[in-house]
């Protein structure tokens, strides 16, 4: 009795397991390459097409007379990294949808008219969360200049916008193919808003500023440092910004001003093992909640970290790497109160007939701080607006709130991807940018004029 | 217009199969056959519409008109059996009848869409095992000195294993197979069977340590030269069948415990000492890494287990050829494939069932000798069908052995028939028991009866 009861048991978890192990896996079997299957369901139904938000079609399957069937991208190579191609391996969303894509859930009366046709079956379409003007928006402010610009809605998750350049026309995949395989140098097929690793420059002083008033929670308000253009620890030293001099500043000013200099000086003061935990907190070192292909931002906090160490890293210098989407989820977690929603980029799919097959909706990933901790670094970000290196964001019909930086690369001095990181409105943010311009300069300069761009044609709306 | 029977056939045959399988269960409630004969009758029921709706998506998918009349063979064969057994044996168990042919036509349906070839072929090998295990219940009946040929049936256990071990051939790494006269054997399978009986006879009288440790050697024997023909399934089948028999026997859990701390040690003895366990093990826990060489066959057989879903792509409509040895090994995913995650855990559910009958039938044997070959039989069953569907999805590693009465294979399914046939033998037995005590029941009664009248007449003189 013993022994019959000790395999029903065995048999009963052996059975739930491959029925959840079924239910949960299906989308990444059928993506996985090696599985066969796949070229069964290409060759039964016709990919499905990909829609913005709007409803304007940014990829769709265009069947000729003789049956050739040619993937088309209206909009060329503006939603080149953030669209992708569906050959090669696939990337962008006609990856990350392509289960949907090539399954069809057509009514089977429609299936029938097909097969009477001796037509394939129309494949689902899968709807985004991109926003057509916004990316246009975002795609001529970034110009000739290489770099990626995100815009995300912190309260939800949804991303609107997606560039990164320099990009390619997906309609001409086949014929440039080989030759984008070839430049290692440029760095074409690289979608850098999510597998770009950047030195983050001083847009990393927000997660400075966090450890400092984790550390200090009482105290921060009282900080005060004389800035007199460095600061030295030995032989090390840290220069702000084109050698400029912030005078006498307290913590919000070092902030809206991005000095160095006092940043440097708190980078030294530093409990390192509780900054490793903060920064596990901000998902460095870590798997990201995306399903987009990223890469892991990576930063080097150790025990015995030297303070030469301590002042790079202070200021975002140094062997730190950061892509753009994880700095854009640090941004909309402080504007969400210090919850960060989970990004995700397909709204919903639909059949041919138009009715709902998966409908995706807003989740929450991970609290990633406290709220109070979100409202003392809105506070501080609203600083770098009204006082600070992001004034161009001043005296708008919106109040925005941010973080700029200018972060070198070289030591050559003037070699610096301008970055730009922030949301709007302050006090209920709608939106959030995260704005990356490699070699063009300061972040002020040229990051923020960017982000005003977006930031009006989404508030003129 | 096909796509209509198509579709709506995978729904039919889902429903019907769980109906099945709920009937298969529903048995238990009941304890005399003649309680449950309406659910047997139910049961041949949904047999046919089963088997006939699988057969007509075949036809029309394919559009050929031959597997009609394969399909009419099949039908008589296992009708003719189900009938056959009913009238020869009346007080056999009709549950494992008509799981057994139950199982046998889903095997026929499968391998017809796998390969029609070898479906003919596994057809014709049934229909003669069928014909030649039919006499088998008779003689277990009647054959008084099987209990007394112990090392009759060590010595044949292990020769046979031996033989193959020296002269036969290596199909796919594993010396398993030895091949009389153009007929390919694979005597392992055989001997589980005799090996049942081995242990049956030796333990039956009394189950001393004298008597556990001579069997324990003779077991031990079989396993290290299964290990060293590779065939590492069948080692394990013998192994717990040993340990299981023996807590059976002398109920004392200390064997249990002894059984599975030694198979335990020896199975890390095994991983180190020999390569091929390390590579089944690696290839379960991460099949991924490996997907080329290692981890090929597991990954796809769990592409085909999870793009089926819970109704399958129906027959025809997948890929499940895509898995190496899918007829013998995988044919478990070749069904979650086309017939659904649905069918399949219906396909366990049977067996299971077949097992908690033979456990049923075990427990109300009176014979010792018999109680064991029940429960012996009963486990290596099952035991091979948790190995076979555990690890061709990767529940547990995998050990390459077949699914008894389903996979392809000659000897299996022999084999399995033999034991099917000794089980309704054990069923005989155990009525002409319950007859006999009846009978003894009323002759003391009826002692007893005489007795008291021969105290009444004392009395009245």
């Amino acid at each position: 009795m013993t022994v019959t009861y000790l395999f029903a048991a065995v048999f009963l978890s052996m059975m739930v397991y491959i029925c959840y192990y079924s239910s949960t896996h299906e989308q990444e079997l059928i993506n996985n390459s090696y599985n066969g299957r796949q070229q069964v369901l290409t060759a039964k139904n016709i990919r499905g097409t990909i829609y913005a938000g709007g409803g304007e079609i940014l990829a769709q399957t265009i069947t000729d007379e003789e049956g050739k069937e040619v993937r088309s991208y209206p909009y060329g190579s503006l939603f080149s990294h953030a669209v992708g191609y569906a050959t090669h391996g696939r990337a962008g969303i006609e990856a990350l949808g392509n289960y949907y894509l090539i399954h069809s859930n057509a009514p089977l009366s429609e299936k029938v008219a097909d097969d009477m046709a001796g037509s394939k079956y129309p494949g689902d379409d899968v709807h985004t969360t991109l926003d057509v003007s916004l990316q246009e928006v975002a795609d001529q402010a970034l110009g000739v200049y290489r770099g990626a610009v995100i815009v995300s809605e912190p309260s939800s998750g949804k991303i609107l916008a997606m560039v990164s350049k320099p990009g390619y026309d997906p309609n001409q995949i086949e014929e440039i193919w080989d030759s984008l395989v070839e430049d290692k140098e440029s760095g074409i097929l690289l979608n850098r808003t999510t597998q770009g690793l950047y030195p983050p420059g001083s847009t990393f002083k927000i997660v400075t500023a966090l450890e400092y008033i984790r550390e200090n929670p009482d105290t921060y308000q009282n900080y005060g440092f004389q800035c007199n253009g460095s600061f030295s620890d030995g032989a090390d030293r840290i220069n702000c910004y084109h050698g400029q001099s912030h005078g006498s500043v307290n913590f919000s000013r070092s902030f809206a001003k991005s000095c160095n200099a006092s940043f440097a000086n708190i980078g030294v003061k530093l409990d390192k093992g509780k900054f490793q935990d903060t920064l596990d907190d901000l998902l460095f070192n870590q798997e990201l909640p995306l399903e987009l292909n990223y890469n892991k931002s990576r930063i080097e906090v150790q025990e015995d970290s030297p303070n030469s160490d301590m002042m790079q890293i202070a200021i975002g210098q140094g062997t730190t790497g950061m892509t753009p989407v994880h700095l854009n989820m640090i941004t909309n977690a402080i504007a969400n109160n210090g919850v960060l929603m989970k990004p995700y980029v397909i709204d919903y799919v639909e059949n041919s007939t138009g009715t709902v097959v998966k409908q995706f909706s807003p989740s929450t990933a991970k609290r990633l701080i406290s709220a109070g901790e979100a409202d003392a670094l809105k506070e501080l970000m609203r600083g770098v607006v009204e006082e600070g290196t992001a004034s161009r964001l001043k005296g708008l019909s919106y109040t925005a709130a941010g973080k700029t930086g200018s972060a070198e690369y070289n030591t050559v001095k003037g070699d610096s991807h301008a970055w730009f990181t922030g949301f709007a409105p302050a006090d209920n943010p709608k939106i959030s940018v995260t704005i990356i311009i490699e070699g063009a300069g300061s972040g002020g300069d040229f990051a923020v004029p960017i982000a005003k761009r977006i930031f009006d044609a989404y508030f003129q709306e | 217009m096909e796509l209509y029977i198509t579709e709506i056939s995978k729904y039919v045959i889902a429903l019907l199969m769980a109906l099945y399988a709920y009937e298969s269960f529903a048995v238990f409630r009941f304890q005399d056959e003649e309680r449950r004969s309406g659910i047997y009758t139910r049961q041949n029921l949904l047999m046919l519409v089963v088997h006939f709706s699988c057969f007509m998506a075949i036809c029309f998918e394919t559009g050929d008109i031959t597997y009609l009349f394969f399909y009419i063979f099949q039908q008589i064969v296992l009708f003719a059996t189900v009938i056959l057994f009913h009238m020869i044996y009346p007080r056999a168990n009709r549950l494992a009848v008509n799981n057994m042919c139950m199982l046998l036509g889903i095997g026929f349906v499968i391998l017809t869409r796998l390969s029609y070839e070898k479906a003919v072929k596994q057809f014709v090998i049934a229909v003669c095992s069928i014909v030649l295990t039919m006499i088998i219940p008779f003689f277990i009946r009647k054959l008084k000195f099987l209990k007394k040929l112990t090392w009759v049936y060590a010595l044949a256990g292990i020769a046979a294993l031996a033989v193959v071990l020296l002269l036969g051939a290596y199909t796919n790494g594993s010396k398993i197979s030895y091949s009389v006269g153009g007929v390919t054997f694979q005597p392992s399978e055989f001997v589980k069977i005799i090996f049942v009986f081995f242990v049956a006879s030796a333990l039956h009288e009394s189950a001393s340590f004298f008597e556990v440790f001579t069997t324990a050697v003779v077991a031990g024997i079989h396993v290290v030269i299964l290990v060293i023909s590779k065939d590492l399934g069948s080692a394990l089948i013998f192994f717990v069948v040993y340990v299981l028999m023996v807590f059976v026997a002398t109920r004392n859990p200390l064997y249990l415990l002894a059984g599975t701390a030694g198979g335990s040690a020896a199975a890390v003895i095994a991983y180190q000492a020999f390569s091929h366990v390390q590579v089944r093990v690696q290839a379960w826990r991460d099949p991924w890494s490996e997907i080329d060489s290692a981890g090929y066959q597991i990954t796809q057989s769990l592409f085909a287990i999870g793009s089926g879903g819970w109704f399958g792509m129906g027959l025809f409509q997948g890929t499940p050829n895509s898995i190496p040895f899918v007829e013998a090994d995988f044919i478990f995913s070749a069904i979650a494939e086309e017939l659904g995650i649905i069918f399949a855990m219906c396909v366990i559910l049977v067996s299971l069932s077949s097992f908690i009958m033979f456990m049923d039938i075990s427990m109300k044997l009176k014979d010792n000798f018999y109680r064991l070959i029940a429960f012996g039989l009963g486990v290596t069953y099952i035991f091979q069908v948790f190995l076979t569907i555990g690890g061709g999805s990767k529940f547990i590693p995998l050990t390459g052995v077949t699914l008894p009465l389903v996979s392809y294979g000659g000897s299996s399914v022999l084999t399995t028939l033999i034991m099917f046939a000794i089980i309704e033998g054990l069923c005989m037995v155990k009525g002409d028991e319950e007859k006999e005590e009846k009978y003894a029941a009323r002759k003391r009664r009826k002692i007893k009866n005489s007795r008291t009248e021969n105290r009444d007449e004392k009395e009245e003189e």
